[in-house]
């Protein structure tokens, strides 16, 4: 295991992030306060509680991993997708490292940077919502799967991408939709059918439902379910990666 | 003296089907420094990025200080330092943390006391704290040496060093590439400038079309390229050359008034002052002289023809 290399991997990942602390750090958070402040506070006292919680603190787990899923792949899709546009990919590729190695470097970086920001937005949530989280254990632990699973997946499209439309694309085109339709702003059980089965099949569902339950108990799915599909997409993501390096798919030609 | 670096049957062909090596043997000495010399897209790149691990090889294996630079990755690719032809960089990275970063990539705990001696070196110590996008191009240059030095690699790399380098920054590399191989670092470097593998290079190999058109020490190499030819236009055409000329193994063309003399630049004395003597005792009368040097291009074209006859 050459541990140095993913040091200076996820060492320069994580001083990238302090260099753009404003565009990875403060603009995510201003933008999620954003959300409190009229979802939450605004139109949040004129909203019913939804399972017995207020809808200001109804909405918090939805809008953490909504940050959670969008900076976890910006991230790790532009952490590899950078070197290999301006070429900086060749010391890399050339390093005595093995495929894993370069994995946990990057996707451990993005990882921890989103996990960071996640629990940044959950303290400035503090500031306009009052909660409290039941299970700030499993709170962690689906916070950091998420993290890794989605990090991953931003990693696999930062070298599928070989431009920059195509590495935008996903996020905006599919995970935002998603999310939002994910339950971020609703419990499922809201929606009129054939919609509440439909929505079965947004894999972010599980991912929300899973983390609202850490914070107050009640979910849309169960967790064990929860739990189970996050750790699938987890496989899911480790398999394409594995099968990237192997046949250097995007990689070395 | 035992090869360093060996090559054996190797291929690269690219989904296209474009085979961009076909079959390269080559054995590099250990301590040496060979240039690979020939034009562009002749394969030289691709040879370096695969035997770096950039590329894979279609067949054929290479064996760099004994160790299978696919089975045995790691080994072979922490004794291997390499400058890539292209300026690429991290804009924002300043020079000491980009340096650093190579070293922990190739394995090696950090040694702040080897980077501060390499910076120096390479006169860019009062440069590490600038970010890369302000460095000019040949200060880029020696980042990328620096950080393909890093790790104290037994081999280095340069793939074409000099292109579009100054004429001061050219010396020093000459310089530093000679310093290294007296610390018994090996270099193979890629050029098609035929001064720089004159200047630099033990031995030289040519590669055109993606085979080793052949492996030689420079010295043999350079006395090829040392011919050059005169052309003597005439006055008045001649039917043949004479007699009192033949010691110069002329050719006479273009319908007699043309004399074509060929001669090494270099070791010929006063021939052809002699020559020009006696072409006027003959009342020769002269109506034009060129002299040229036989190309580089002109030296494979050769080559090229000799393979194929």
């Amino acid at each position: 295991m050459n541990l140095y290399a993913i040091r200076a991997i996820y060492k320069f990942e994580m001083s990238r992030t302090f260099r753009t602390l404003m565009q990875s750090i403060a603009s995510p958070v201003l933008s999620t306060s954003l959300y409190f402040i009229v979802f939450g506070t605004a139109i949040g006292s004129r909203m019913g509680n939804i399972d017995g919680i207020s809808y200001g603190a109804f909405i918090i787990p939805g809008l953490v991993m909504l940050s959670l899923l969008s900076e976890s792949i910006s991230n790790a899709s532009f952490g590899i997708f950078f070197p290999k546009f301006s070429g900086t990919i060749y010391e890399v590729l050339s390093a005595p490292v093995s495929s894993m190695e370069i994995v946990i470097g990057y996707v451990g970086a993005a990882a921890t940077k989103s996990v960071t920001l996640g629990l940044l937005i959950l303290l400035t949530a503090q500031l306009f919502v009052d909660y409290h989280i039941q299970h700030p254990v499993w709170m962690l632990a689906f916070l950091i799967l998420t993290a890794i699973t989605f990090s991953l997946f931003g990693f696999i499209i930062g070298i599928w991408a070989d431009d920059f439309q195509k590495l935008q694309v996903i996020p905006l085109m599919v995970i935002t939709p998603l999310t939002f339709l994910g339950g971020a702003f609703y419990s499922i059980s809201m929606l009129p059918q054939p919609w509440q089965t439909l929505t079965l099949f947004n894999p972010v569902v599980y991912l929300i439902s899973g983390f609202r339950w850490a914070f107050y108990g009640v979910a849309d799915v169960n967790v064990a379910v929860s739990l189970g599909m996050t750790l699938v997409f987890l496989l899911i993501c480790l398999t394409t990666v594995w099968w990237i390096f192997r046949t250097g798919y995007r990689i070395r030609t | 003296m035992p090869s360093i670096i060996r090559v054996s049957g190797l291929t690269k062909t690219y989904a296209s089907g474009f085979s961009a090596l076909q079959g390269i043997d080559l054995d590099i000495q250990q301590g040496e420094i060979f240039a690979l010399l020939g034009p562009n897209g002749a394969g030289k790149t691709t040879l370096i990025s695969i035997i770096c691990g950039i590329s894979s090889p279609s067949e054929g294996s290479v064996l760099a200080d004994g160790f299978d630079i696919v089975k045995d990755y790691r080994a072979a690719r922490s004794k291997i330092g390499l400058v890539p032809q292209e300026l690429c960089s991290d804009a924002f990275e300043n020079v000491w943390s980009a340096v650093n970063f190579s070293r922990g990539l190739f394995g090696k705990p950090s040694n702040p006391a080897y980077i501060e001696k390499l910076l120096r070196q390479l006169s860019l110590w009062d440069k590490k704290d600038a970010q890369m996008r302000e460095l000019s191009g040949g200060m880029k240059r020696r980042v990328m040496i620096a950080k393909a030095l890093s790790h104290e690699p037994d081999i280095l790399f340069l793939d074409e060093p000099t292109a579009g380098v100054d004429v001061e920054l050219r010396k020093d590399m000459w310089q530093m590439v000679r310093e290294l191989r007296e610390q018994g670092v090996t270099i193979i470097l890629t050029t098609h400038y035929i001064e720089e593998a004159e200047e630099m290079a033990d031995r030289i190999g040519v590669i055109r079309q993606g085979k080793i058109l052949l492996v030689e020490e420079k010295q043999a190499l350079m006395d090829k390229l040392g011919s050059k030819q005169l052309s003597i236009r005439l006055q008045q055409p001649i039917s043949e050359i004479p007699e009192d000329l033949a010691e110069f193994n002329l050719q006479l063309d273009d319908e007699g008034s043309n004399l074509s003399y060929c001669y090494d630049s270099r070791q010929e004395g006063d021939s052809i002052a002699r020559l020009l003597r006696k072409l006027t005792k003959q009342g020769l009368e002269i109506r034009d002289l060129n002299s040229s040097e036989s190309s580089l291009e002109d030296i494979f074209v050769s080559l090229v023809h000799e393979k194929e006859q």
